[in-house]
């Protein structure tokens, strides 16, 4: 019962030094076995990832729908994305997602990661809220907020209660409020998931640089700009990419928040819900909707590619 | 117990002792930074926590509660349970629940098998070729889900798969990132640990079944956990891909519940309440692998 691993570790284990060479000498047997065991992995990564992917970049160039194959239209999709409202408001309001949620990301789950950092079952249980709603499906946390920002909701009722408005705020129908109650939305489900990944940049700052930094008389304030800050910067650039991908990609909570209607007049669409709208169904215009998710991937594959940057400087700085 | 707390020394110590002693400013000034450490984060539980008290307050008013009061009130007059029976009366949310629990389970027993063997053979065994199988796995984690998505429709429904669960599971039912997660966990482990059961005549299989898995069962329970949680909580996919009744998975049966108690907020309330239950539980039992998941890098893209 033999195989070429087998041989490679065997030999491995009775010479250690020698540099490894068997991979070619497999018995036939056993030759399948590490594509055996990659068979599922692949077959669904290919199938559903892999493909596709090259699917949406040929339909982009063909005007294509779901019950017609389509014929190559060269760059007529583009062209025709320039003049679409829809579209040009869907990457409005997706850029403008980025623009304002990746600050509060980037900054807020520091602080309460600074807050919560130390042992004892108190902080746990703040930890342990603060990441609740990261577990909550967008669904749900939609209709919570739809639930308290609406008309008549607690936050309106509240504010009544207290005088400072007249009328209702129109956190749900007006276009403009209902693109921050969606950032504010979006913000509160993510806090603690960011929170955490600070926690562990934040364990791996050198402890005498606190100490050094009380005996100078810094304050909270000071210690948090010249230690914190300084001590977490790459894991912030990270978190800036990471969150700025997840607001351009925003989907679940606009969607809940507007009914599934885009807002009115579809003011309020993300460029997700504009490939939801138009590349499924059975009015589904596959090509159209192909040229939309290859500007996405276009914008994301940016910040993807600043996101590797980062981590390859990281790791030449270390 | 809070009062007590933030009235003590700023390093609240650890029940068996073991916290780090912190010396940071001088005595006079945590006491004052402790009441607004503690301000802050109470007024963050408070921020998080409400909007679900809230939820859950209005699940359980009744007819005798005025809905709209001012100011507004928390605990419910006429508390009542009636609010649950109406909506699991009106709308199949059991079923929902059912099936966005099948989902979940396929995806977890496809994410784990799949997954863990692929992980295994990028990092454990040598052949002509992993070089590729690897670059395929890291070229699909860098692919956003949305931008093939309409491509993964397609696919979908040449399979005849639309508006079935398994239609739902298919695409992620092996995860690129938690291959990697597993290839890494299964790069870590020592060669020693093979090499004596290769002495002793394991083959591939065995070494792998019997040595490595039981190695990296930390990491196999993360990648269940996110894969539970992911899928149970999908919504993109299960919109386009679902279109009767029977098939909704939670979330998109939840999503209509707006639609059809428009009048009544007491009844979306209910269904959110509903659909939060389960997988609150699952997150406090679990709280700890949820930690630990996303501090060894399992960062999802």
């Amino acid at each position: 019962m033999s195989s070429s691993t087998d041989l490679a570790v065997r030999e491995r284990a009775a010479a250690p030094r020698r540099p490894r060479a068997a991979g070619a000498r497999a018995t036939h047997r056993w030759r399948f076995v590490p594509w055996l065991m990659l068979l599922p992995g692949l077959a669904v990564v290919i199938t559903f990832i892999v493909l596709p992917f090259g699917n949406t970049l040929r339909l982009a160039f063909t005007d294509a729908t779901l019950l017609r194959p389509g014929r190559w239209v060269g760059l007529e999709n583009f062209e025709r994305l320039l003049g679409d409202d829809r579209f040009l408001t869907a990457l409005l309001n997706s850029s403008l997602y980025v623009v304002c949620v990746v600050p509060f990301m980037m900054l807020l789950p520091l602080v309460l990661a600074t807050l919560v950092s130390r042992p004892g079952r108190l902080m746990g249980f703040f930890r342990t809220s603060i990441y609740m709603p990261v577990v909550m499906s967008s669904v749900v946390v939609g209709l919570i907020w739809t639930s308290m920002l609406d008309r008549r909701g607690l936050v309106n009722e509240t504010l009544a209660t207290f005088g400072a408005i007249a009328e209702p705020v129109p956190f749900l129908t007006d276009r403009w409020l209902l693109l921050f109650s969606a950032m504010f939305v979006t913000v509160w489900m993510g806090l603690g998931y960011y929170m955490v990944i600070y926690l562990a940049a934040l364990a791996n700052i050198d402890g005498t640089l606190y100490d050094a930094a009380a005996m100078d008389g810094a304050g909270v304030v000071r210690t948090f700009l010249s230690v914190t800050m300084p001590g977490v910067r790459s894991t912030m650039a990270l978190i800036g990419v990471l969150s700025s991908v997840a607001a351009f990609r925003v989907f679940g909570e606009v969607y809940v928040l507007t009914g599934g209607t885009g807002g009115v007049g579809g003011r309020n669409l993300t460029m997700t819900m504009l490939i939801q709208r138009e590349g499924t169904g059975l009015q589904a215009q596959t090509g159209y909707a192909g040229a939309i998710s290859l500007v996405m991937f276009v914008v994301l594959g940016a910040l993807l590619v600043v996101q590797l940057w980062l981590q390859q400087r990281e790791g030449r700085t270390r | 117990m809070t009062v007590a707390t933030s009235d003590r020394a700023p390093a609240p110590a650890a029940p068996d002792g073991a916290s780090r002693p912190t010396p940071r400013a001088p005595r006079r000034r945590p006491r004052r930074g402790t009441v607004a450490r503690y301000a802050v984060l109470c007024l963050m539980v408070v921020l998080l926590a409400g909007p679900l008290l809230w939820q859950l307050s209005l699940s359980l008013k009744g007819a005798g509660d005025t809905l709209y009061e001012r100011p507004p009130r928390l605990i419910p007059t006429d508390p009542t349970l009636t609010n649950f029976t109406d909506v699991l009366d009106r709308v199949p949310v059991l079923r929902y629940v059912g099936n966005s629990a099948l989902v979940a389970l396929m995806a977890v027993v496809g994410n784990i098998v799949g997954a863990t063997l692929a992980g295994y053979a990028l990092a454990r065994l040598r052949f002509r070729g992993r070089g590729i199988a690897t670059g395929v796995f890291v070229a699909a984690l860098l692919v956003p889900i949305e931008t093939v998505i309409v491509s993964q429709f397609l696919v979908v429904r040449s399979l005849g798969l639309t508006d079935t669960l398994l239609g739902v599971v298919l695409p992620g039912a092996v995860a690129a990132l938690n291959v990697l997660l597993m290839r890494n966990a299964f790069a870590g482990l020592p060669d020693e640990l093979e090499e004596a059961a290769v002495i002793d005549g394991a083959n591939a299989w065995q070494r792998f079944l019997r040595i490595c898995v039981p190695q990296v069962t930390g990491v196999i329970t993360v990648v269940a956990i996110f894969a539970f949680v992911g899928a149970w909580n999908d919504f993109l996919w299960p919109l386009i891909v679902l279109s009767s009744e029977e098939s909704y998975t939670l979330t998109v049966g939840l999503n209509r519940l707006r639609g059809t108690f428009y009048d009544d907020p007491r009844l979306i309330a209910a269904g959110t309440v509903i659909a939060l239950i389960p997988i609150i539980t699952f997150f406090v039992l679990l709280q700890r692998f949820f930690f630990r998941g996303l501090e060894s890098g399992g960062i999802k893209g």
